[in-house]
């Protein structure tokens, strides 16, 4: 089962991984705010994530871990 | 051979000195009239496991120094008047990393391009104004010869001590004259640098050479602990000679090349009965205040003598705290005082201030 | 069982560049290659003035930051000091395409055994948006408020064309980080770089078409947009010199 999990405390919300995923299964928290202040990204059906990394690969800030 | 003598060129006693010294990198430029260090270093290195690389710039080469040093070897570079100036960059931030590492300064007349002959114009540059930001790094002013072998060994061991760069500032005439040498013994003064970048090898967190503080707050820590380390120096590394100067009414006093015709004019005034002596600055930086201080109940005046339009003089002034009278003489753009006209200035001192 | 996370080369703290900037990719492919190759231990880094110039915090290899422009000088002192340690710079267009293009051709011409991690994103970052070395004819820059004119600015540095013209320049490549397939090539491009330091075979160079979102006043999206529709037709991608190959 993949898993993929944003780290709150690395992540800008600067979106890169909401356009790559080829699953269109991010999206930004408008409603969430992270210590530095950013609405972050978060994954919002992890039963549809395939693990493929896509998302942690354009992730400029090392937010992201993937699990499969 | 280690206690050999030896007829050499100054420039190439340093050069041979500083290897004997442990100098593992030498990075330099060719500018005259210091060339003889880098064609030295070029035919030495190579037989003692050296790096000796020919730079594409004075900013290069500092700065290939910057990075041996940073990775903990004995490092140097030497250059002429001019390309001190480019250096300049290179000190401020090795001295702001606090990395030890050698810079010889062979003067040139100046300013600009000026000329190829003997100069003491530079030291401002060396004591005063080495680069951007509050620093200061030792000078050693070496005055034949035998002393630029000598401070060449001392300089290393006081770059290292104090984690620091040290200027060697000697000019064209001193670089340039061959006189007798007996290279100093040396003893293994390198310690352990376990601040260098040479690979952590999984053994430690990662080291950082250093010179930004985007917190005002910490920059102003850093230099106030730098200036800590500053007032040991001052404490511990200044040098200077004395001759004939107890019973001296007039005190003549210069460094280096000018020091060796100081003291020929010193002995010609006390041969014309005029009580003369002179005191020589071995460390231009710290400046060796004392041997003023101790002076200024007993002399009458004081003339200082430089190969420039007057430098030193103000440290000078600022040593004997202005109470005695001092006069400068000096020529300048390679022209040499000779002991005559140093004499002819005793004399006149001597008709004015000792009556 | 996490699979893909921060390389151990990369030090666990949040990094400075602005949100989507693709320096924070780059910085984590080094990483990666170094945790690849196992020489984290070994390796000696140099970050000069820029936005990189804080990446001694990143790296968790010995860091050493340098003068404006003067990396691939630092980086020669380091390397014939330390002949057996893994060298590489990181520096932007302006570091090595301006003010330290003399230190970065002499180190390629002499066959430095060093790697250097390129990033052009065509403009001055730290200091907030001027014209680079490797700025495009038109853009719009702080200091080109009328996009820049070759007729008095000149035209872009084509760096790796360059270099790849000098015999000590062993490996060049111009690679990307707009998409993950150029990401991937642009690791492997960066793996070569240091495979040909590890061989001792000389100079390697891999230059990165990179992104500025808050100086190019466009979002991290809209950027790799920009890189694929203006940057990598202006600097072509690919292997300009590879004397690995060239020997087979």
């Amino acid at each position: 089962m993949a898993k993929m999990t944003v780290l709150n405390d690395r992540c800008k919300g600067c979106g890169l991984c909401v356009s790559a995923c080829p699953k269109q299964i991010i999206a930004i928290r408008k409603d969430i705010r992270t210590p530095k202040g950013y609405c972050p990204a978060e994954c919002s059906d992890q039963s549809k994530c395939t693990g493929c990394a896509v998302c942690y690969t354009m992730c400029p800030d090392c937010a992201i871990i993937v699990e499969r | 051979m280690a206690n050999e003598r030896m007829l050499m060129k100054g420039n190439e006693a340093l050069a041979e000195a500083a290897v004997r010294a442990g100098c593992k990198c030498y990075f330099g430029y060719p500018i005259t009239p210091q060339t003889e260090i880098a064609a030295y270093m070029s035919k030495r290195m190579p037989k003692c496991g050296g790096v000796f690389l020919q730079a594409e710039s004075e900013i290069a080469a500092i700065n290939m120094v910057y990075g041996a040093a940073a990775t903990g070897v004995r490092a140097m570079t030497s250059s002429s008047s001019p390309g001190i100036s480019l250096k300049s960059e290179g000190i401020s931030y090795a001295a702001g990393c606090d990395l030890p590492c050698v810079v010889v300064n062979v003067q040139r007349g100046g300013p600009g391009l000026g000329g190829i002959q003997p100069a003491q114009s530079d030291y401002y540059l060396a004591t005063k104004a080495g680069g951007h930001g509050d620093f200061y790094i030792p000078v050693y002013a070496p005055c034949s010869v035998q002393e630029m072998a000598d401070y060449a060994v001392k300089a290393f061991d006081t770059a290292d001590k104090f984690r620091t760069p040290v200027m060697i500032l000697s000019d064209g005439l001193l670089g340039q004259m061959m006189e007798p040498v007996v290279f100093p013994e040396i003893t293994d003064n390198e310690p352990e640098k376990e601040w260098a970048c040479k690979g952590h090898g999984n053994k430690r967190r990662h080291n950082i050479i250093n010179s930004l503080y985007l917190k005002p707050e910490e920059l102003e820590a850093s230099n106030r602990e730098r200036f800590k380390k500053y007032d040991i120096e001052k404490a511990e590394l200044p040098e200077v000679e004395t001759y004939l100067t107890e019973d001296a009414d007039i005190i003549v006093t210069g460094y280096g090349a000018s020091a060796r015709i100081v003291r020929s004019a010193v002995n010609a005034a006390r041969a014309e009965g005029i009580k003369a002596g002179m005191i020589r600055p071995i460390t231009l930086w710290p400046f060796p205040e004392k041997a003023y201080a101790d002076t200024v109940e007993t002399a009458k005046a004081y003339l200082v003598v430089e190969l420039s339009m007057g430098q030193m003089v103000d440290d000078v002034r600022l040593a004997t705290s202005c109470r005695r009278p001092v006069r400068f003489f000096g020529r300048t753009g390679g022209v040499i005082h000779t002991p005559a006209e140093i004499l002819a200035q005793i004399k006149t001192i001597a008709k004015e201030e000792l009556k | 069982m996490a699979i893909y996370q921060k390389p151990h080369a990369l030090e666990d703290i949040s990094m400075h560049f602005c949100p989507g900037c693709t320096h924070g990719i780059v910085h984590r492919l080094v990483c990666e290659v170094i945790d690849e190759m196992g020489i984290e231990g070994d390796t000696i880094g140099i970050c000069p003035v820029g936005c990189s110039v804080v990446s001694y915090d990143y790296f968790a290899c010995d860091m050493i930051e340098a003068a404006h422009g003067r990396a691939p000088a630092v980086a020669t002192g380091v390397k014939r000091s330390r002949p057996d340690k893994f060298v590489f710079t990181y520096q932007g267009d302006g570091d090595l395409a301006a003010i330290g293009t003399c230190e970065t051709v002499h180190a390629a011409t002499r066959g430095e055994n060093i790697t250097i991690i390129f990033i052009n994103n065509t403009i001055y970052g730290m200091t907030g948006g001027q014209m680079a070395p490797t700025t495009l004819p038109g853009q719009v820059t702080q200091t080109t408020p009328f996009g820049r004119d070759p007729k008095v600015a000149g035209y872009p540095v084509m760096v790796c064309e360059m270099l790849s013209q000098l015999t000590g320049t062993a490996y060049a490549e111009r690679v990307s980080v707009d998409s993950p397939a150029h990401i991937n090539a642009a690791k492997k491009a960066i793996r070569k770089g240091f495979e040909v330091q590890k061989n001792k075979q000389g100079f390697s160079i891999i230059e990165v078409l990179s992104t500025c979102p808050t100086n190019w006043g466009m979002t991290p999206v809209e950027a790799l947009e920009r890189v694929r529709t203006e940057m990598i037709p202006y600097y072509p991608l690919g292997v300009y010199k590879d004397i690995t190959a060239e020997n087979k």
